[in-house]
């Protein structure tokens, strides 16, 4: 038998495929990111070149979510690190909703910067 | 009188689930349904229970989509409306309707080095361990496990990698590594370490949460993780 | 002592379990590269929005930094920490949700960690020296 979704309605779930998918996510941008950076070896110009096209809203957008996965991963990271190295305590589940507080904050503060 | 509509698994691999009507009682534990079902309208129904108050572990099912001690659950608690799907533990093979293969979990316990290995003979004195001690409040937390299944069965990990010895084995590699009478550690975190060991725990804590004991196998697989990444940064591993 | 029943043979005791060794040092891999990327990543959001507030043209950023010798220092760690981190994440998901679990995993997990830090340095060195 296998288990669906019904066994996985937990917020410790929810936060390791939060987790994981953020993960792959900022895999995926990563080569584009240095490969957008690496133009600056063709000069300024080019570089200029690339960053008018992330001008668009709907980058900017992509942007807003990259900053706010980039912002969860670290916060669940984290998370991590302390339930697998800290001495395990009762109000570890609490670490949840800091965890995810915080990446929260760190995307707004991102999103209104623009 | 309300009739609840139970689903229950019938069949092995293959199968089906059928519904059965039963008398909905004020107080009535998912046990109870089962039982009535195969008195009163299907004998050929199989489950498994024992003790029916919550001590043996035997009576764990999926009610629902989650694992559980039928005889512990209420109905009230878990009926959606007057529905409830009942069908054998995740995670391992069927045998038959509600019975579940338990042999691979107990295989393994063994496999995790879950058993105590003296080094003590009876002409030694006897062990003096302080029951405050760090080692043994750790080890106390987890020594109340039963193997019911029930964390085994949660575990997504279980499912996404067969060779994973599951959190009540390496609960139980736990509550031995911290115990100072045992003798068998260097092999005991060997055992537990690697893609099949605690390395694989992804820290998902549905065993944690569905734990019936409130034993709580996560932070017992994070104490293995440091222990195991101490032995190996030693050279003991 | 009770005798287990006819017919069931106890599996033998553990051999380490496969890969102990190398999944550990994976583990402490992947946990050391998280806790330097802890700091690397919050200077980063930092830095990401202090750039967006202070002009984000060609011109803006390879201001602050061309010829910027602790900046080029600061990425290249965190390029190191991330070749690290992100490809042993990758090969557990591949394991875990692909079910890829053949010996070319491991080919294709440290070929992944190669082209990170390869990309990340030229990125780094290109607004250093651009």
């Amino acid at each position: 038998m296998k288990n669906d979704y019904r066994a996985r309605n937990h917020p410790a779930w929810w936060a390791f495929l939060v987790h994981r998918l953020s993960g792959l996510a900022l895999s995926l941008f990563l080569p584009f990111h240095f490969l957008a950076l690496g133009q600056a070896l063709q000069g300024e110009a080019r570089l200029d070149t690339l960053l008018r096209w992330t001008e668009q809203p709907l980058v900017k957008f992509a942007e807003i979510m990259l900053v706010l996965l980039l912002a969860a991963h670290l916060t669940g990271g984290l998370r991590l690190l302390a339930l697998e190295f800290l001495p395990w305590r009762g109000w570890q589940k609490n670490l949840l909703a800091w965890a995810a507080g915080t990446a929260l904050a760190a995307g707004l503060a991102f999103a209104l910067a623009l | 009188m309300d009739m609840l509509k139970v689903s229950v698994w019938r069949g092995a691999a293959l199968g089906g689930y059928r519904t059965y009507e039963v008398p909905r009682q004020e107080s009535q534990s998912v046990l109870d349904v089962v039982t009535y079902i195969q008195r009163n309208i299907d004998p050929t129904l199989s489950y498994r229970f024992a003790c029916r108050v919550g001590m043996c572990g035997a009576c764990a099912m999926t009610v629902n989509g989650v694992a559980r001690w039928t005889c512990r659950t209420h109905v009230a608690k878990v009926a959606k409306g007057n529905a409830i799907q009942i069908a054998p533990l995740a995670n391992l093979p069927v045998v038959k309707d509600l019975v579940a293969d338990m042999s691979e979990f107990f295989d393994k316990w063994a496999r995790a080095r879950g058993q105590f290995v003296p080094c003590a003979t009876r002409k030694d004195a006897f062990a003096q361990v302080a029951s405050d001690s760090p080692g043994r409040v750790a080890a106390n937390a987890g020594i109340e496990c039963i193997g019911c299944g029930v964390c085994y069965a949660s575990c997504d990990v279980v499912s996404w990698n067969a060779d994973y010895l599951g959190p009540a084995a390496l609960n139980r590699a736990w509550t031995l590594v911290n115990d100072v009478r045992d003798g068998a550690r260097r092999e005991r975190l060997a055992a537990v370490a690697g893609d099949a060991g605690c390395h694989a725990c992804h820290t998902h804590l549905s065993c944690s949460e569905r734990c019936p004991k409130d034993i709580e196998p996560t932070a017992a697989i994070a104490g293995l993780k440091r222990a195991v990444a101490l032995a190996a940064w030693k050279g003991e591993l | 002592m009770s005798s287990t029943g006819q017919g069931y043979a106890a599996p033998p005791l553990a051999a380490p379990g496969a890969g102990a060794k190398s999944e550990t040092w994976l583990w402490i891999a992947q946990r050391a590269s998280a806790a330097l990327l802890a700091l690397c990543v919050v200077v980063h959001l930092i830095t990401i929005i202090y750039a967006v507030r202070h002009g984000l043209s060609g011109e803006a950023i390879l201001a602050r930094t061309r010829g910027n010798a602790v900046g080029l220092a600061f990425y290249t760690l965190y390029v190191l920490a991330i070749a690290v981190h992100a490809p042993i994440g990758l090969r557990t998901l591949c394991q875990e949700w692909l079910g890829w679990r053949s010996a070319s995993l491991n080919w294709f997990t440290a070929a992944l960690a190669l082209a990170l830090f390869a990309f990340g340095l030229r990125a780094g060195w290109a607004v250093f020296s651009g």
